[in-house]
């Protein structure tokens, strides 16, 4: 037999036995223990690597969580199930957090906030803040190059024709990108279940506000008063030029929407919602509905004793339903769009 | 020692016949991690380690075994050179692996994520191949191989730093993402073509 073929198959043979035993023997000897849980405590994560839990991807973070560093709840973009999964696989129990979804502080569309200069340039909003404080007006407004829309890794942000950003909640993962990405600060998160937000980052008081923007925040007050939003969701900053919202308080202060002069303040299911009806044939004519209601002459008596609901002005705040003893206020469905925040 | 000598193969693989400028090799990893500069570092890392250890071992591979003066049984096998060449620097990059991953924990992190990037890249067989036709001692092939990784986080290196400038300019939609990174490669190609001229000692 030719020598060379011999030689051959000896010497990648024995080659590749040689590598092969020594790396076995190699895996053994410098054997790494991998805590099971990192492996199971990723699967569970979405795996879109989206870096909002503050490091690099899902594996970090599953590696985190084992070491207890961080908690489930750490990833904003994991389910209420997942995060119950990953306890399970902890062995603990956590607290779920609320899913959180992102809003556009800003309502300043060059019709309402114009540009106090033209810009020419490159045309990201980090680039365009750097000039001069950006073209528009009003220093905190949006500058409308899409940022946020860029850096959303879900679709959830489109560019509206008004050239502001608008937040698609069922795609919304509330991860918190855009947040990152605005230069301006101007998105946010809050939690899903909350309906209205302050759609404005202006603190400067009335004049400074409305001499450049005809939707911003005057700092009024008016949302934060006690009889407006009896809950005590809404309170002014420090600044007293801003409504804070605390969300920890469930609320959804229509009346507060609705006596905003500015339309400041957004509802996002503003229309949808349903208008209220009193029922003649059951109203007793006790008026405790006409006491609760937020908007003056909405309900009033009538001549035979009984209550009426004004369509016009009802704010569809719903707070006579549950006050009045003969269960005689229901809903109707929507006839038309109020004023939309 | 000849230190000139070695000068020169270093100068002559960094710059005049640059891996990823002026042969052509390592384009995947070159077009691939140059997106941002600090991974763009940690690849450069990786493979100057891979391929010094690479060319070493397939230097003693090739004398001792396959070539037929020197090796023990005196039959050419170096037509088993490319089978032989991979074997080794894919088994030895997973070994490295595997100690760094326990003993240096710091910097598996660091490089561990490149290292499996690179086992059978062009490149490191590259250099191992090259050593040989140019007849290269251990040491001029070790220095080679350093050298040569040096040449490749070079471009890399600067091909990130580009492309993280490129992010920021308005790039014409067409040519956005990996077609500019192309335009630039074979620009910097061009600007290296300067060093052929170069004449060392």
């Amino acid at each position: 037999m030719d020598p060379s073929l011999i030689g051959a198959i000896a010497s990648v043979g024995g080659l590749g036995l040689l590598l092969g035993g020594g790396l076995a023997y190699a895996s053994r000897v410098f054997f790494v223990k991998v805590d099971p849980r990192i492996e199971e405590v990723d699967e569970e994560l979405p795996g879109a690597n989206c870096g909002a839990c503050g490091l690099a991807g899902c594996r970090q973070m599953a590696v985190a969580v084992v070491d207890g560093k961080l908690e489930a709840t750490a990833c904003p973009v994991a389910s209420n199930d997942i995060v119950a999964k990953i306890a399970e696989i902890m062995g603990a129990t956590v607290e779920t957090a609320e899913a959180k979804v992102a809003i556009v502080r800003c309502q300043g569309s060059p019709d309402k906030c114009p540009d106090r200069f033209e810009y020419q340039g490159f045309q990201t909003c980090t680039a365009e803040d750097r000039v001069g404080h950006g073209h528009k007006a009003c220093d905190w407004g949006c500058l409308g190059s899409g940022d946020c829309v860029a850096a959303c890794p879900f679709d959830a942000l489109v560019m509206g024709a008004d050239g502001l950003p608008k937040v698609l909640d069922e795609n919304c993962t509330g991860c918190g990108k855009c947040v990152e990405a605005c230069p301006r600060d101007i998105m946010d998160l809050i939690p899903r279940s909350a309906d209205v937000f302050i759609a404005c980052k202006n603190p400067n008081k009335t004049k400074a506000v409305t001499a450049v923007c005809e939707v911003g925040c005057i700092g009024c007050g008016r949302c934060a008063n006690k009889k407006t939003t009896p809950s005590g969701q809404i309170e002014m900053d420090d600044t007293g030029n801003l409504p804070v919202f605390d969300y920890s308080v469930k609320d959804t202060p229509l009346a507060a929407v609705n006596v905003c002069p500015t339309n400041s303040l957004v509802d996002k299911k503003a229309g949808q919602r349903p208008k209220w009806h009193i029922d003649p044939t059951l109203c007793n004519g006790s008026g405790e509905c006409a006491k609760v209601c937020p908007v003056k002459k909405c309900i009033t008596e009538t001549d035979g004793g009984k209550y009426v609901i004004d369509p016009e002005l009802c704010i569809s705040c719903g707070l006579c339903e549950p006050v009045c003893p003969t269960k005689a206020i229901s809903p109707v469905a929507v006839t038309g769009l109020r004023k939309v925040g | 020692m000849d230190w000139g000598n070695l000068f020169v193969i270093a100068v002559g693989s960094i710059l005049i016949n640059n891996f990823v400028l002026m042969r052509f090799l390592g384009i995947c990893p070159y077009i691939g991690v140059s997106k941002s500069l600090s991974s763009a570092i940690g690849m450069g890392m990786a493979v100057i380690f891979v391929m010094t250890i690479a060319s070493l071992v397939s230097w003693i591979v090739y004398v001792y075994l396959l070539d037929p003066a020197t090796n023990l049984w005196g039959v050419d096998l170096t037509f088993l050179r490319t089978i032989s060449f991979i074997l080794v620097i894919a088994s030895l990059v997973q070994f490295v692996e595997m100690v760094i991953q326990k003993t240096a924990p710091a910097l598996y992190q660091a490089l561990g994520i490149f290292l499996p990037l690179i086992t059978t890249n062009c490149a490191v067989l590259g250099v191992a191949v090259l050593n040989i036709d140019e007849g290269y001692n251990l040491l001029e092939a070790v220095v080679n191989g350093i050298a040569a990784g040096i040449g490749f986080t070079l471009a890399l290196v600067l091909m990130a730093g580009i492309r993280e400038r490129l992010d920021l300019a308005n790039v014409p939609k067409p040519l956005q993402g990996v077609p500019i990174a192309f335009i630039m490669a074979g620009m910097m190609a061009i600007a290296f073509l300067g060093f052929s001229g170069l004449s060392v000692g």
